[in-house]
């Protein structure tokens, strides 16, 4: 049993099978890629964990509890954080305001009426959030307003974002897309840092392989909406079926 | 101090400043001179700013920090007004439990009209909001009657209960609207020289609640709850997948904004104890979003300011007819005299629209911050010159 798995889970859009008896388990510290050619059915998976989807059949188990037919800030609170294939962050507010906001739906949950308090007598929600940052590299620019920083600084923020409220689960979706090779190698770092940090579980979709290899350790491939092979990197890498997956037939 | 920062401290002054001594302020020429009448400094026009101002503070709740434009925030005011003037026929002519009212039943009001309408955002969440204001309107015009008393306006009459105070004063008139005995419409003149300056229990008492309502609105702005509210307006994804539900905030926010409008509709109804339909008509609501627009959407002093500027508008440039123009021009000769005047006529008197619009597309194309804006780049602007000075004499010092 890992921390989240994922049985028999089949979605249809209309006459697309996108997801065909998805078996997954993720076990607890890990991180766990899912790699696979376009329209495999990565982003239907992920959809599906975090409650933006529901499964036709099947289900997810998260920490022995289902996370089918909750609310994607439902199953935030259950302690599963999500990173966006472009940063989202809150681009009206400065880095230390999008710091706090998790950090208050941490301490004061789905809602809460705080309309007379001060943001800034909030003294241990503000360190935490400046040892965060710290740990980001971010804390000389947590008076920024976050929608003109670059798009490297807006990933690391979002994961910082993520990270404050200590999920168990962090999933990331595709963290390097569109990046330059010298922002990826830094999310990579980024990465690898804080997973011999932190006890975090990490599932990562991704498309580039070199992110992929440098991380996981153990990778997924899904084809067609069903896993193909399930094993650590090393075997992966001259997998016959792999091969065939990315390359087609012919190769 | 009051739990606020040291900007906003000095924010809450000047805006203290300004109601309580708006009297002195708005009649800045003498009684008899042709200027008087560019005077504002009368209790009723002082009463219509700061109430307005109330209404847009608390619009300005809503739409400067959640980025929801509602278009029917004038049914609130309806509301309050209409529940105060019961408050007065039933209970008695003090305001207080009329206020305390009409904030009850516009803040109900707006837990359904919110409930429904924040299902969806954007332009069709502007058009459910002005869609249930038009009915209320409408309703309250026809079939509402026994409640409203329709075209007519509800007002106060001779037959009225008014079980804690009196149907009927000594001499058989209606009695006043009062706080505690202290009249609405009492007010003392002070005469300096040609000065005339009047200072009334009505006006003193919406500024109060007017500076009251802006404290509250400054704690909620620089609170969690505000936070909270900047993120609905930045990010709704991010905050569901934050562990944040947006709804509950915006339905508070729309809640709050109502009961600020109730708040306005109700002091209304204090200053003259009748309400009639046309409180609840789409213009009023319109006014609203155009004060805060005008004035700064999602500052603080922004929507004051607007409300201020809109009402002065509305009272004084409505009042310039043309002979009041032909008596400033008429040092011209003849034919020019009325060329001129009939250049100016459209702008003035009942055209007061449209220099408002003229006014407010200009405002809105260069200053998209309002008026606000406008400040914040006259105040940069010194600034920067003052800093060349500065750098200028700098230069002048002898280099290494």
């Amino acid at each position: 049993m890992g921390i989240l798995d994922v049985k028999d889970v089949n979605k249809r859009f209309g006459g697309l099978k996108a997801l065909s008896d998805v078996n997954l388990s993720v076990s607890e510290n890990t991180v766990h890629a899912i790699i696979g050619p376009n329209g495999a059915g990565k982003s239907t998976l992920l959809n599906c964990l975090v409650g933006k989807l529901i499964p036709d059949t099947g289900s997810v188990m998260f920490d022995g509890q289902s996370v089918l037919g909750r609310k994607p800030y439902e199953i935030n609170q259950m302690g599963i954080s999500r990173v966006f294939q472009t940063p989202e962050i809150f681009g009206d507010l400065t880095v230390m305001e999008n710091m706090m906001i998790p950090l208050f739906a941490k301490r004061d949950g789905v809602f809460r009426l705080h309309a007379i308090e001060s943001v800034s007598s909030e003294r241990g929600l503000r360190e935490q959030a400046e040892r965060m940052l710290d740990d980001v590299n971010m804390l000389d620019k947590r008076n920024m307003h976050s929608a003109s920083m670059s798009r490297g600084d807006k990933r690391r923020l979002e994961m910082a974002m993520c990270l404050v409220q200590e999920p168990r689960l962090l999933l990331l979706d595709e963290p390097t897309a569109g990046m330059a090779r010298a922002d990826t190698n830094n999310t990579i770092d980024l990465l690898k840092e804080i997973k011999t940090k932190r006890d975090i579980t990490m599932c990562i979709i991704e498309h580039d392989m070199h992110v992929v290899f440098s991380l996981a350790d153990r990778i997924t491939v899904l084809a067609q909406g069903t896993p193909l092979v399930e094993d650590v990197p090393e075997n992966i890498k001259g997998h016959p079926k792999v091969q065939e997956a990315y390359l087609g037939e012919a190769a | 101090m009051l739990g606020l920062g040291k900007k906003d401290i000095t924010l809450f002054a000047v805006v203290a400043v300004l109601a309580l001594f708006a009297p002195f302020i708005l009649n800045p020429f003498p009684a008899g001179s042709s200027l008087a009448q560019f005077n504002a400094g009368y209790p009723d026009l002082m009463q219509r700013f700061v109430i307005f101002g109330i209404f847009a503070i608390g619009f300005n709740i809503l739409f400067g920090l959640t980025g929801y434009l509602s278009f029917g925030h004038a049914a609130f005011l309806g509301a309050g007004s209409y529940s105060a003037v019961w408050m007065f026929k039933l209970l008695s002519m003090n305001v207080i439990p009329a206020i305390l009212l009409s904030m009850i039943v516009a803040g109900l009001f707006a837990v359904v009209i919110g409930y429904v309408s924040l299902r969806r955002s954007g332009i069709y969440f502007s058009i459910l909001t002005l869609a249930f204001a038009q009915m209320s309107y409408n309703l309250a015009y026809s079939v509402l009657t026994p409640i409203t008393n329709g075209e007519t306006g509800l007002q106060v009459t001779l037959d009225d209960p008014r079980v804690l105070g009196q149907t009927a004063t000594a001499d058989g008139g209606i009695p006043v609207t009062n706080l505690f005995g202290l009249e609405m419409r009492h007010f003392t003149t002070l005469e300096l020289g040609p000065w005339q300056f009047q200072f009334s229990v009505g006006y003193y008492l919406c500024a109060i609640i007017m500076l009251i309502s802006f404290y509250l609105a400054i704690r909620i702005f620089r609170s969690p709850f505000g936070m909270m509210l900047r993120a609905v307006k930045s990010n709704q994804q991010r905050m569901f997948y934050t562990g944040l539900n947006a709804r509950p905030y915006t339905l508070a926010a729309f809640v709050i904004s109502g009961m600020y409008a109730g708040l306005a509709g109700g002091l209304m109804a204090s200053m003259d104890p009748l309400a009639g339909a046309e409180r609840m008509q789409w213009t009023a609501s319109g006014e609203v979003v155009l004060m805060t627009i005008l004035g700064g959407a999602g500052t603080l002093i922004g929507p004051v300011l607007g409300a201020g500027f809109i009402k002065y508008f509305e009272n004084i440039f409505s009042k310039i007819n043309d002979q009041i123009l032909h008596g400033w021009v008429a040092w011209l000769p003849d034919g020019l005299e009325d060329l001129v005047v009939a250049l100016i006529h459209p702008f003035v008197g009942k055209g007061w629209h449209l220099t408002l619009g003229l006014m407010f597309m200009l405002i809105v194309i260069f200053l998209p911050g309002g008026l606000v804006e406008g400040g914040q780049r006259i105040a940069r602007s010194l600034r920067r010159r003052k800093s060349t000075d500065d750098g200028k004499s700098a230069s002048t010092e002898p280099a290494e």
